[in-house]
């Protein structure tokens, strides 16, 4: 890189805002689709495992191996079948949040206080209604503190998908490189760490509003 | 099916051919670079999220900046900053190490942290109470407590650097990346899934080799209580 090339050109962001906005909004919806997948898998696989403790280990052992499959190569893997499409991207982030939220599913249900559990069944709750009205809203804090994991990573995952041509902002991120210019680059990564960001603030919140009933904070292992 | 079956026959004759084990385009030339990389990230990520993890969880100040930092930490796309620490610094391995390292410290950091806080007061009081000080308090009581954590949060951060040292390939870096961002780039499908099966073996050996390592080192009596994850 040329010596006097400076770190950011505003001038080179103020004329590409507006694809700038648009790889940003590709960008998100990349990055979050997989986790709301992720999340419609990990519910009904956690109660699973939380009911037949059996299941749990075996399933965790395959969400693990998934999750240790380096990007790149899953992305490839996929290409096969899938081509250089969003769901080529989108079905390997899906995986990766299954390491994530499985646990978190498996252990919120856990963090219900056994009283609580005989208590609604004594109300008269048959099983399907006390895991959905009861024991769920109570494993919401250890959830969501595994959704803001999936989402912090899946957004930043994102970027790598540029190598099949579907990275969202990653895009920027290659294109300086074969440019040798570190404007694109530095912004898309400040944009990429922003929507992170911005989502992880979001989820906080919405863990306020979903549990009135908690204020104590859940910490993320 | 038909399809996967010849897929696992295609990494079979990849991983078995002799070239693939000479020479230096070879597995063992690229395997050694991946672990330096790794290896060399995941020691450094360790000193700096040991350190603050256990400072800050023995002194209980910095609590909220330890969580800030580690998220922010994990908000930072490695894709871009290996990228970008090439453009800027130049093809060297510094880039690949930088960006791993920035990975593989907030787990460790978190981990750290919440296990040593996690120490049950009444414990740390008792050491007090015996007469132990700040410093044998933390080595004695709260890391040997904490080191089911520890452990977890080591193990996070060596599974994603190993398998995020990949990237380091494509701004045309080694490791085992290599097989995959060369195959992409000759459209030799064999080469990629050849190479990312030796990453996956790779990360398994290394889950393996963490959860060994918790049997040895983990004291029996806390080992009943912390069986999960």
């Amino acid at each position: 890189m040329n010596d006097d090339e400076p770190l950011v050109r505003w001038q080179w962001i103020a004329d590409h805002a507006a694809e700038l906005a648009d790889y940003t909004a590709v960008h998100l919806r990349l990055g979050l689709l997989p986790v709301l997948f992720g999340l419609i898998i990990s519910v009904p696989l956690g109660i699973l495992c939380h009911r037949l403790r059996r299941l749990y280990p075996p399933v965790l052992t395959v969400a693990n191996i998934l999750y240790s499959i380096p990007s790149l190569a899953l992305f490839m893997i996929f290409v096969r079948y899938t081509g250089l499409t969003e769901q080529t991207v989108m079905i390997p982030l899906t995986l990766y949040t299954l390491s994530v939220l499985v646990p978190n599913v498996v252990d919120g249900l856990a963090s219900v206080p056994e009283p609580v559990r005989l208590a609604a069944t004594a109300m008269g709750f048959g099983t399907v209604r006390r895991v959905v009205q009861v024991e769920l809203p109570i494993a919401v804090p250890v959830v969501i503190a595994g959704v803001r994991v999936a989402a912090v990573s899946s957004i930043s995952l994102v970027a790598v998908g540029q190598l099949i041509g579907q990275g969202g902002l990653g895009y920027y991120i290659t294109r300086g490189l074969q440019l040798d210019f570190p404007t694109p680059i530095v912004t898309a990564m400040v944009l990429i760490m922003l929507l992170a960001l911005t989502t992880d603030a979001l989820l906080v919140l919405a863990q306020r509003l979903l549990t009135p009933w908690s204020r104590s904070k859940v910490t993320a292992a | 099916m038909n399809d996967f079956l010849n897929q696992i026959q295609l990494v079979g004759d990849w991983l078995t051919s002799s070239s693939q084990w000479h020479g230096d385009e070879g597995i063992p030339r690229r395997l050694l670079e991946h672990l330096t990389y790794s290896g060399l990230s995941l020691l450094f990520a360790a000193l700096i999220g040991l350190t603050f993890g256990l400072l800050v969880g023995h002194t209980g100040r910095g609590a909220f900046a330890v969580a800030s930092v580690a998220n922010l930490a994990r908000a930072i796309p490695t894709f871009g900053l290996v990228v970008l620490v090439v453009t800027l610094a130049g093809l060297s391995s510094t880039p690949v190490l930088i960006a791993l390292v920035a990975l593989a410290v907030p787990p460790i950091l978190i981990n750290t942290f919440e296990g040593v806080r996690g120490v049950d007061p009444a414990t740390r009081d008792a050491a007090r109470g015996v007469g132990m000080t700040g410093w044998e308090v933390l080595t004695r009581v709260e890391v040997p407590m904490a080191l089911p954590l520890i452990l977890l949060g080591l193990r996070v951060a060596a599974i994603q650097v190993v398998a995020t040292a990949t990237v380091a390939a494509y701004p045309g870096l080694g490791g085992l990346g290599r097989f995959i961002v060369d195959g992409l780039s000759r459209n030799d499908y064999e080469l990629v899934i050849g190479g990312s099966t030796v990453v996956v073996v790779l990360a398994l050996v290394v889950q393996a080799v963490f959860t060994a390592l918790r049997r040895v080192v983990v004291s029996p009596g806390l080992r009943a209580a912390a069986t999960k994850s």
